[in-house]
């Protein structure tokens, strides 16, 4: 199986997207909503639900926020999708 | 009494039988050339696009046991359960480019299982049975935790008997019908019914989450009555609304410790394996969460129950009691007969998609890494894929011996224990795809110390609440190892690090002794691969240029 040249072109764009700082983001949603210290209080209560419920709720957003944003910042070009 | 719960019955199986019709339909869906053909039977044809992917990966991760388990979790201990919370958040950026690795050399060479990509990385079919055994181990009680859901469902609808067998009977007849499907449609059969089964469990949870706080005054009195009835337990310090100073540490490894270990599974895995390109496995990193918030809500039905005044089932044990009933009780208690219906159908097909994606990941596990590498090694895809469907009836038969002779109040526990078991395979599948520093004889040996350590802890951990001695839950108490303190920290999280410094000093004293080891057969550019790439194996080829090499 050897590699024709425009292909060895092609996996080295990819793996520079790979390597984008970007991805340092991920890190955030990964650490903060294993800080109990930031939701392990009853107050304030939103909508009757204390903190420690509402607050780990809202780390989803969290999530997908980086995520979305770390896919769009890294997603290749080319665009035929 | 059955009677009492004819309209849920009616429901529940009417939902039940056009899902089975569903499954054996599944085999023509999106039609391959040639079904006999693991790629095809096992990974769908390795086909999904961003949608069925976030349907099958969904309803894959969040389970039956999603569905009870967590919330009679809740329901028992407060706070603490809530954990399946930020677990379920960190797990994706956790494995955001991790999987997307593991994809691409996977489609390079045609790998099925994690164990085949171990095998290949580092040259070891001892390492690669070892990965293989681990995934099959800590797959079963997995399956076994679907039908706890089933079975609690059933409970509460009052088909029930007196031995066990006319217990269990629905559960092995549901089963059955399951391994039929499974058998015929391979992975196909669980894509197109988790498409039923999450638009009913979204519909149900969104139903619930508005209906029942508005019918139980609110969600600030359901919250205080949850409080009232921990403040009453004076026996048990470590319950709550809130975590307390003792068991933060246990809340937050166990998060990130479950968050590891649930790519490793090999039911996750063969998940993302179906998936078209890498594309859609980052798209739905970001989609996936939406379950976790359906997750927190599902969570919060506990102490609604609590809230509600359910009082759960008899356990099988004389004097104990079923937690796994408390969320089907509060359905029956609160919802119209026929919604309740709808609610028990989707707990049932939620239990049997991620049933059939198991036993289809343990199939694949046994085909490819002991059947193809010891017993037949030149054997054709035709052959593994028959190999594999057998298997996979065979290990729904293992899952229901486990329910059947199993108390199933230890289903948590059970799973937890796999949990620990699967981490063990962290430092060679996932870290594997980084790097290959580590030596295979090291791995091994880190593999063995974690296991050998992970096992003990857990032995260590009784109940005193329930009198169980052994094995009775995964918080480990530090004082255990000599520290002066009451915390309790997740068993897995203390094995998988003993297991990577015991396969880090390994790797040095190997490599010093210049023991040989095993030949990489993937090269860095493999890692990065995607669709349309040249090189990236169609399904024609794959399974058999995949024991070879690639040079």
């Amino acid at each position: 199986m050897a590699a024709p040249e425009p292909e060895a072109l092609d996996t080295a764009r990819s793996r520079a997207k790979d390597k984008s700082p970007w991805n340092w983001l991920l890190f955030i949603p990964i650490v903060v909503p294993l800080i109990p210290a930031f939701f392990n209080a009853d107050s304030p209560r939103l909508f009757g639900f204390p903190r420690f419920y509402w607050l780990q709720l809202v780390w989803i957003l969290l999530g997908v926020g980086t995520t979305t944003l770390v896919y769009q910042m890294t997603k290749k070009k080319r665009g035929e999708h | 009494m059955w009677r009492d719960h004819l309209t849920e019955i009616i429901v529940f199986t009417l939902l039940f039988l056009l899902v089975s019709a569903m499954g054996f339909v599944a085999a023509r869906w999106r039609r391959p050339q040639d079904m006999a053909h693991l790629d095809e039977w096992g990974l769908g044809g390795r086909s999904f696009g961003g949608w069925i992917t976030w349907f099958l990966v969904g309803g894959d991760l969040y389970t039956a046991y999603t569905f009870v388990a967590v919330p009679a979790l809740i329901f028992g201990a407060g706070a603490a359960g809530f954990f399946a919370v930020p677990y379920t958040i960190v797990i994706y950026p956790l494995v955001f480019l991790v999987l997307c690795r593991l994809w691409s050399v996977s489609h390079r060479h045609g790998f099925v299982t994690p164990a085949d990509f171990v095998r290949n990385r580092f040259g070891s079919p001892i390492l690669a049975l070892l990965v293989a055994i681990t995934g099959i181990v800590a797959t079963m009680p997995y399956i076994a935790l679907q039908l706890v859901g089933i079975e609690a469902v059933l409970k509460t609808m009052g088909v029930t008997g007196d031995s066990a067998l006319a217990r269990h009977l629905p559960i092995i007849i549901a089963f059955a019908i399951l391994a039929a499907y499974t058998y015929q449609s391979g992975l196909r059969a669980p894509a197109l019914i988790a498409f039923v089964k999450d638009s009913l469990i979204y519909v149900v949870i969104l139903v619930a989450v508005v209906y029942l706080p508005y019918k139980l005054g609110g969600w600030g009195s359901i919250f205080d009555a949850a409080d009232a009835k921990f403040q009453g337990t004076a026996n048990n310090p470590n319950d709550g609304i809130l975590l307390n100073a003792n068991n933060q540490l246990q809340y937050v490894t166990l998060a990130f410790g479950s968050a590891l270990a649930l790519f490793l599974y090999p039911h996750s895995i063969t998940g993302v394996l179906a998936s078209r390109n890498r594309d859609v496995i980052k798209r739905n990193m970001s989609a996936l969460p939406a379950y976790s918030l359906l997750l927190g809500l599902i969570a919060l039905l506990g102490y609604m129950a609590i809230a509600a005044n359910v009082k759960p089932l008899p356990g099988a044990k004389e004097g104990s009691v079923d937690g796994n009933t408390v969320v089907p009780l509060l359905f029956d208690q609160q919802f119209p007969d026929w919604f309740a219906g709808v609610a028990y159908a989707a707990i049932g097909i939620g239990a049997l998609v991620p049933a059939a994606i198991m036993s289809i990941a343990a199939a694949n596990l046994f085909t490819r890494n002991i059947y193809k590498e010891y017993l037949k090694r030149d054997a054709t895809p035709a052959q593994e894929a028959n190999v594999s469907k057998i298997t996979s009836l065979v290990v729904k038969v293992g899952a229901v011996a486990c329910i059947v002779f199993l108390d199933p109040q230890f289903s948590i526990d059970l799973q937890l224990i796999g949990g620990v078991i699967i981490l063990q395979t962290l430092p060679a599948v996932a870290l594997g795809l980084y790097t290959r520093w580590f030596h295979r004889g090291a791995l091994i040996a880190g593999w063995v110390a974690g296991m050998g350590l992970g096992m003990w802890m857990l032995y260590q951990i009784g109940n005193p609440a329930t009198g169980k001695k052994h094995f009775a839950g995964s918080a480990f108490p530090l004082s255990e190892f000599g520290f002066d303190t009451k915390k309790t920290i997740y068993v897995g999280i203390v094995a998988v690090l003993v297991n990577l410094v015991v396969a880090a000093l390994g790797t040095l004293v190997l490599r010093a002794a210049k023991v040989a080891d095993g030949p990489d057969g993937t090269t860095p550019d493999d890692y990065f691969a995607d669709e349309g790439d040249p090189r990236v194996s169609t399904s024609a080829d794959s399974a058999d240029s995949a024991r070879e090499p690639v040079a």
